[in-house]
């Protein structure tokens, strides 16, 4: 941990807490190089252990080259007559010297190209997708393998797969049409699962309270429930009260209730986006200050006592890990339901009016 | 919102979105769709089986109720064979026994006439030793009493007259 680095004799307690939040800022953002850790030298130079990523620009023309060039923000990296030189973790064009320019609220008025860069977060949606591939791949094939029966660890990945066909997309889909969306929520459930579990491990992974991960995961789902809605699910947002009033009843009721259903189709996956990264990050935010607590206290009692605290928070986010992957797929399965619904209660109005 | 908007990166939002459609899809292939279907041909195995088995105890079960038809019937049957033995058994002996009856009578009736014959052949012969006897004697007495030819003659008529009425 790079603060303990800095924890010299002498300096003022204030800086210390300025620079474990500094540092904890930092770790919650993305990053052009994978970072396992770094230190300062008996030099006072600050090393960095891990390695490189390939950084993709679009500035007039695809330009590649290693993260290692901007030296993690310290240096000018120079591609094809272009400077460019990285600032809290984002990419700005600057002139050779590598002036940053700032304006009254401290942003860079820089231009700041198109970046499509493997940045960290990238090379581990890469890695756990290639983890996912193989794990699920060999339970499919232990199947074949043993007739019907999974073998090693597609014994421990079967019965969750299970949980996600029986506990989530059955009951909320229903028994007709959940098989259509089986493959994306087993999909999201693992992968929102096993990102969140790497991010509680000191890799300083954190790809799900990257917002633009949460917004990728909660589109597709917006898009898969609005392109799969059925004649029902739209009636319901368009038509809701169905046949049961004259037009002429239903249209002052309707100016209201119209475009609340009509922003309820966007709420409802953008509560999806908040949920999953705000619940991720927060955890994040109370361990990493947690942790940075025990360097405070700098006292046995206080130390370890924040030490106990942070082993107890660590559990619950473990919990928190698997049950957001739960809630994501829980509400994605039930937004589908909403979506692949065919309205028996459309058949039961009719009956009504006919009677009356 | 600002901050939350600033920490966006198009670059991350776009390899998620690739990455994880890419995943989805390889997945769907080759993955989910076999693993579904495994289980679901497991748990159709399993439902099949238990189906069949059902099927089966009923099937044991009329089985041994077709067992238990036939023993009932089959013991019915002997039950009248018996029945019809034992009738033919008695009739047997019934038919013997009359049979033995009239073979008896027959045989009675004919040595009943066998002996009357036999007696009255032994009358006749009584009656032909008698008079044979009746001449001998009648014999002697015209032997022994050539005088008295008359009182004699009378005797032997008296004698052979007694002699018819019996």
């Amino acid at each position: 941990m790079s603060f303990v680095s800095h924890a010299e004799e002498g300096h003022e307690s204030g800086d210390k807490k300025t620079e474990i939040k500094e540092y904890i800022q930092h770790h919650l953002l993305d990053s052009h190089d994978f970072a396992l850790t770094s230190y300062t030298n008996e030099d006072g130079e600050t090393v960095h252990v891990g390695f490189p990523l390939p950084v993709i620009l679009w500035d007039d023309g695809l330009k590649v080259f290693m993260s290692s060039k901007l030296h993690h923000g310290e240096a000018v990296a120079e591609v094809g007559g272009n400077y460019y030189k990285s600032y809290h973790n984002k990419i700005y064009k600057t002139d050779a010297e590598g002036t940053i320019e700032l304006d009254e609220h401290h942003h860079p008025t820089n231009v700041k190209p198109l970046d499509l860069s493997i940045t960290k977060n990238v090379a581990v949606i890469f890695l756990v997708g290639l983890l996912m591939f193989f794990l699920f791949k060999g339970l499919a094939a232990s199947y074949a393998k043993n007739s019907g029966i999974a073998k090693g660890i597609g014994r421990f990945l079967e019965p969750i797969v299970l949980y996600v066909r029986d506990d989530i997309a059955i009951p909320n889909i229903g028994e007709k049409k959940y098989k259509k969306y089986m493959p994306y929520l087993l999909t999201v459930f693992f992968f929102v699962w096993f990102v969140n579990l790497l991010g509680l491990t000191p890799l300083g992974v954190n790809v799900t309270n990257s917002i633009s991960v949460t917004i990728a995961l909660a589109l597709i789902t917006f898009l898969i429930t609005n392109l799969t809605g059925t004649k029902d699910y739209w009636k319901h947002i368009f038509d809701p009260l169905g046949d049961s009033m004259p037009w002429y009843g239903k249209l002052p009721i309707y100016i209201i209730l119209v475009p609340i259903e009509i922003l309820g189709i966007f709420i409802k996956p953008f509560a999806l986006l908040i949920r999953l990264y705000a619940n991720i990050k927060a955890g994040h935010i109370v361990l990493m200050s947690l942790i940075g607590l025990m360097f405070l206290f700098k006292s046995w009692l206080g130390s370890s006592l924040s030490f106990g605290l942070t082993f107890a928070i660590s559990l619950i986010e473990l919990l928190v890990a698997l049950l957001q992957a739960y809630i994501f797929t829980m509400l994605s399965a039930l937004y589908f339901g909403f979506a692949s619904e065919t309205h028996e209660h459309a058949e039961e109005h009719d009956g009504e009016i006919q009677h009356l | 919102m600002e901050k939350l908007l600033g920490e966006f990166s198009i670059g991350l939002f776009f390899w998620q979105t690739i990455l994880f459609v890419a995943l989805l899809l390889l997945l769907r292939k080759f993955a989910w769709k076999p693993i579904l279907n495994a289980v679901n041909d497991r748990e159709e195995g399993i439902k099949n089986a238990l189906d069949s088995a059902e099927k089966a105890k009923r099937e044991m079960a009329n089985l041994q109720a077709d067992n238990e038809k036939l023993l009932k019937e089959a013991r019915a049957e002997r039950e009248a064979m018996m029945k019809e033995a034992r009738d033919l058994k008695n009739k047997m002996i019934e038919d013997a026994k009359s049979e033995a009856q009239e073979q008896a009578n027959k045989l009675i009736a004919q040595a009943q006439a066998s002996i009357e014959t036999e007696k009255k052949a032994a009358i006749a012969e009584l009656k032909s030793q008698v008079a044979n006897l009746s001449i001998d004697i009648a014999e002697k007495v015209v032997k022994d009493e050539l005088s008295n030819k008359e009182k004699q003659m009378k005797l032997v008529e008296s004698m052979l007259g007694e002699a018819k009425l019996n």
